[in-house]
């Protein structure tokens, strides 16, 4: 059994950071952050190993707290899906820490240890939300990672406190209501282990009570996920964060949502119900489309680079939430695929913009011009290679999670989602080409007299990770396929 | 009808209670409002457990020698009340993360109406 | 050993240009260096190509697979006839405008070469891949990786035309590309496979005639804007504020040839001849080049800037191939794959004509030109072969290409395209002597000096194509048995017995 306790060190390593933080202030300067890189270090290496024992033994890994059995005991639970978005929100930590070493600081000056410590409590509550097995336990974590979110985007500019309140508020009622959904749930079930509920469900049908507990979750969750049309406090909240704040969150808190949802949908109810008998997935479908578009829309009238990135999250939560609205295995896949593909594709965008700001002061586009691409070819040939990938060309990453969801679509003969895939794309293409034609194109003020910029990249460990993910982008495109066959295959919940 | 309404008026109230958070949170101009209809959301879904919990004539779960143990109806599911302890706990930490924001809200612009709070932030 | 070699030459060919980028990016600031690694490139490009063509020639392909790109697609190349042919010009006409650009660029002080130089290399590359492609992933991959390289050839000069022309190539250039993604993924949902079929991977199955038509629709998009197909033409004459060898690369090497090379890929690989016909996709193909051949010949009467003028000439001729490919006879796909062929020398020379008058004069537009041809004999000698082949007048292989044309339309009783062809031939006519005229017969403007020849690096290279063009005509299989393999791969497509 000792083994299996890699499962239950990957909340405690994040908690335990989140208390030492603030206790190693009195060290060196740089404690906090060595504290934070080392636990996601260690993050990764637990999650790594709970992933491959997963994987390799083909069965899910359960841990009993305190060794009360379920479903009177809470139990922990790393099967391919949870261990494997462990895996990438950790990993996507280790590379925002490591591009953040000074932009913390220089940033936020004075703030570091508070942070660090949130962005621990984060990781915390985010880990915590994938590896349970208990449905309130699972609002106690999201509620956890909620409060270091909220805490995490407050620290920022001057406006970032209203955006956070923003947030707090539907981040709330977000929470509340998928509390109340579970508060349905248990009054009829009698239960909270989401494998005790599921073996209920999936054997009757589903009392209108039950129904609602279902609407109540997806609406809870839409929320927390930023769905179209409950995103509203996504854009205000990353444009306003701190620079590493927001690569932190972008990537990883969404994704987080989103996986709750698949868990709720296709393990925990019945999956042919919640596919045929109420409408739920093609409502699911619908939001995801109509927040590809919307999304994209708002990201190409933006004047300032995170505040288009944001919009284009709200685009890409949506491809998410289309891939689950199909209901098929092939939709699954491009869920997933494009969870993993958009966290890192958004990693790089977002860490770019931190390198900009620091560099330029700040992200409006009007202050880029073709000095940048002197200035830091690198970081813009990051950037370039990010984008195209956003944009859905091959071979980079993006391209083949559209190619799964075009497929999907195709496959139950959904036309329209096709059409809006490429439509959604076709924006995706003005508003990076935006940006590029500027870093590329637009000529400085006053170019004549000044001589050519000199070569101002920003620092090693700055361009390091970027260079890492984007050329990540690459081999996560080419090897898309091993990436489906060998971990998403094996997540395919039974009914499929 | 009106038994339906007269047994269940508990969760009538609670809905109520909802929806006068749920208003006070989306509606309300003011910033310590909006936080009190918060307040009163969180607690109404917490009533909700505690009220769907609870049962006529029943008791603690703790073993009474006058109660047969074999009768359901006996006995109090303590499930329900010990969740709702740690939602009252996260429910509190909630609040005191919002009137931390609202301060530093404040202090950054010496208001907390949102009309004026949007103007000033232009 | 050999088997080995020939086995891996495939992928090489693609490889050899993408790896010499960063060697021409990283000695920039030594531009002999930079040119050699172009020159490098090319040559062994070029080696890596003729390769390839004992095992095509003697009727096999070289298939080569990489790495699984989706489930049941890969990434792999198949060298069939076809695609060996359109390979083989596209590099042998890179290493004539690499020498050709080294002239043209040191001869112009042109800014930005190296960048020039690298998007060269990575559209040779793309367009090779392009050629190879086994299957239509593979195809739609190196497809937009020629989009993607060719917009900073299409924006070289950074004007605001040169942007907006840019602009409007992208726009066209991705949004076809995402066409033929979902047309792509629409024919795998179908049949389960994407790999091309000499004679087409949709015939022969019961498909669908909707299908068949918007999925047809998706391609002729797809494939059109590089192939020019009228209404998306207008970036190609737009692109002409780039430099010449870039005109020269995107008319005659590589873009437009790729363009058109899918057109091919499309009519013959993918619905092929037989579901065309079935179909009535043929017709819609053969209304849409028609239009535009006539059209695209008028509008080039109106340009005066000798550059325009051989853009809409471009954008006839490729049309020309369109419309015999959407004849489906065996003389049609024989006229239509050797004017590939016949295309690239002609126009190349003309373009490199025009050219080296601009390096040389500073003179772009037509009424400038009255009696250059005594001042440099040589170049407008060779503009002569170019034009008069484009009105397809032997003995210049454009005769040939014409001729098969011709033939094909007959075959196929379609009188209206065989009118086309005749009317369009007398245009390339009416708007080319006129230039001609100026010449050799007015006389110079008063004052003005004979000035001589341009660089050698810009003269020896526009003879050269120019030679090749007769040279093709008179012997069609000279040097690569480009002849044979245009017959390999019509009667793979048609399944009959080869060239007529």
């Amino acid at each position: 059994m000792t083994g299996d306790h890699s499962v239950v060190l990957i909340p405690v390593i994040f908690f335990t950071a989140a208390l030492l933080v603030p206790l190693c202030r009195r060290g060196s300067r740089r404690w906090p952050y060595w504290v934070a890189l080392v636990s996601s270090l260690l993050g990764v290496a637990a999650s790594g190993e709970a992933l491959w024992r997963t994987l390799s033994t083909g069965e899910a890994i359960h841990y009993h707290l305190a060794g009360w059995r379920p479903p009177m005991g809470i139990e922990l639970i790393a099967d391919p899906l949870s261990a494997f978005f462990c895996l990438l929100i950790t990993v996507v930590t280790v590379f925002v820490l490591w591009h953040g070493r000074s932009l913390v600081e220089s940033e936020t000056p004075g703030k570091a240890v508070p942070f660090y410590s949130c962005v621990m409590l984060l990781l915390g509550g985010l880990s915590g939300i994938l590896l349970t097995g208990d449905l309130f336990n699972l609002y106690v974590f999201l509620e956890i990672s909620s409060i270091a979110g909220y805490a995490l985007v407050a620290i920022g500019d001057k406006r970032a406190p209203v955006a956070s309140f923003r947030y707090l508020i539907l981040g709330t009622i977000g929470a509340s209501l998928y509390l109340l959904g579970v508060g349905f749930l248990f009054m009829t079930v009698g239960s909270l282990n989401m494998g005790d509920i599921a073996s209920v469900l999936q054997t009757r049908a589903m009392s209108p009570v039950e129904i609602s507990a279902l609407l109540l979750i997806v609406l809870g969750i839409g929320v927390k996920m930023a769905l179209f049309p409950l995103h509203g406090w996504l854009v205000d909240a990353y444009t306003h964060a701190s620079s590493t704040a927001t690569s932190l969150i972008a990537p990883i808190g969404t994704k987080v949502a989103a996986y709750v949802l698949i868990r709720a949908l296709f393990y925990l109810f019945d999956t042919d119900l919640v596919r045929e008998g109420i409408p739920v997935m093609n409502a699911l479908a619908v939001m995801g489309a109509v927040g590809m578009l919307w999304g994209g829309v708002l990201a190409m009238a933006q004047t300032d680079l995170k505040r288009m990135l944001a919009f284009s999250s709200v685009g890409h939560v949506g491809y998410i939430a289309l891939g689950i609205g199909l209901a098929s295995p092939l939709g699954f896949i491009a869920a997933v695929l494009h969870t993993l593909n958009h966290s890192v594709m958004k990693a790089v965008l977002f860490l770019i913009c931190g390198s900009l700001r620091q560099k330029l002061g700040d992200n409006a586009l009007d202050s880029m011009n073709n000095s940048l691409r002197l200035r830091m070819p690198w970081t813009m040939a990051a950037f370039t290679l990010a984008a195209i990938s956003m944009i859905g060309l091959p071979p980079t990453a993006g391209f083949f999670s559209k190619w799964y969801l075009v497929l999907g679509s195709l496959e139950q003969g959904k036309w329209h989602w096709v059409i809006v895939i490429v439509l959604s794309s076709l924006f995706s293409v003005v508003y990076f080409f935006r940006v590029l034609e500027r870093v590329y194109l637009r000529p400085q003020e006053g170019a004549e007299e000044e001589p050519a910029p000199a070569r101002d990249e920003s620092r090693p460990s700055m361009l390091a990770p970027v260079l890492i993910l984007s050329a990540s982008l690459l081999l996560l495109g080419l090897g898309n396929v091993m990436i489906v066959n060998h971990l998403i295959r094996p997540m395919l919940p039974a009914g499929f | 009808m009106v038994d339906f309404i007269h047994d269940n008026y508990a969760y009538w109230a609670i809905m109520l209670l909802l929806v006068i958070g749920l208003y006070g949170m989306l509606m309300k101009k003011n910033l310590i409002k909006k936080l009190i209809g918060m307040v009163i959301f969180q607690n109404s879904i917490i009533i909700l457990f505690v009220t769907a919990a609870y049962k006529w004539g029943a008791t603690v779960p703790v073993v009474d020698p006058g109660r047969s143990t074999d009768e359901i109806a006996n006995y109090l599911n303590p499930l329900p009340h010990t969740l709702m302890l740690t939602a009252i706990v996260v429910g509190v930490a909630i609040v005191g993360v919002g009137f931390a924001i609202v301060i530093s809200i404040y202090r950054n612009f010496q208001t907390l109406e949102e009309p004026e709070l949007l103007e000033r932030m232009k | 050993m050999p088997e080995n070699w020939i086995a891996h030459a495939p992928f090489l060919a693609v490889l050899v240009s993408l790896a010499a980028t960063p060697l021409i990016l990283l000695a920039s600031r030594r531009p002999n260096l930079r040119e050699f690694w172009t020159l490098l490139a090319a040559a062994v490009k070029f080696g890596l190509v003729l390769s390839l063509l004992p095992a095509v020639r003697a009727g096999g392909t070289v298939e080569q697979t990489l790495l699984t790109l989706a489930p049941g697609i890969s990434l792999g190349f198949r060298v069939d006839a076809f695609g060996l042919y359109f390979a083989l010009i596209a590099s042998g006409l890179w290493i004539l405008t690499s020498f050709y650009s080294i002239g043209y660029m040191r001869g112009n002080s042109e800014e930005k070469q190296t960048r020039y130089f690298a998007s060269f290399a990575v559209s040779l590359s793309a367009t090779i891949g392009i050629a190879f492609a086994g299957n239509l992933l593979t195809f739609i991959l190196f497809y937009e990786l020629l989009t993607l390289a060719t917009y900073p050839l299409v924006i070289h000069k950074e004007n605001r035309e040169a942007i907006r022309a840019g602009r409007q190539y992208l726009a066209f250039a991705l949004s076809a590309g995402l066409l033929l993604v979902v047309g792509s993924a629409w024919i795998y949902a179908q049949t389960g496979s994407l790999e091309f079929e000499a004679g087409g991977m949709l015939s022969g199955g019961d498909h669908p005639a909707g299908m068949m038509r918007v999925v047809f629709m998706m391609f002729l998009a797809g494939v059109g804007v590089k192939s020019g197909i009228m209404p998306l033409h207008s970036w190609l004459p737009a692109a002409m504020v780039a430099p010449t060898p870039v005109s020269a690369l995107l008319h005659a090497v590589a873009v437009v040839k790729s363009g058109v090379f899918g057109v091919i890929r499309m009519v013959g690989f993918v619905f092929g001849p037989e579901a065309m016909g079935a179909y009535g996709l043929n017709l819609v193909l053969a209304v849409f080049a028609g239009v535009t051949v006539i059209l695209a010949s008028l509008i080039a009467f109106q340009q005066t800037n000798l550059k325009k003028r051989l853009a809409y000439s471009t954008v006839a001729h490729l049309s020309y191939v369109a419309l015999g490919a959407a004849l489906l006879t065996q003389a049609g796909f024989t006229g239509a794959i050797l004017h590939i062929s016949a295309h690239a020398t002609m126009k190349i020379t003309l373009f490199f004509c025009a050219g080296a008058i601009y390096v040389h004069t500073h003179k772009s537009e037509i009424g400038e030109l009255d009696g250059i041809g005594r001042s440099m004999p040589w170049t407008m000698g060779a503009f002569i072969i170019g034009s008069l082949g484009l009105a397809g007048l032997p003995p210049i292989n454009g005769f040939l290409s014409k001729w098969f044309l011709l033939q094909g339309s007959l075959d196929a009783g379609l009188l209206a395209a065989m009118g086309v062809f005749l009317l369009s031939g007398l245009l390339n006519a009416a708007y080319f002597f006129p230039i001609i005229m100026r010449a050799f017969f007015r006389p110079s403007p008063a004052g003005e000096k004979p000035f001589g020849e341009a660089s050698p690096f810009m003269v020896v290279p526009l003879c050269l194509t120019a030679f090749l063009s007769v040279a093709l005509f008179l012997f069609p299989n000279l040097f690569v048995n480009l002849y044979d393999l245009a017959g390999l791969a019509v009667s793979g497509i048609t399944g009959g017995e080869g060239t007529p």
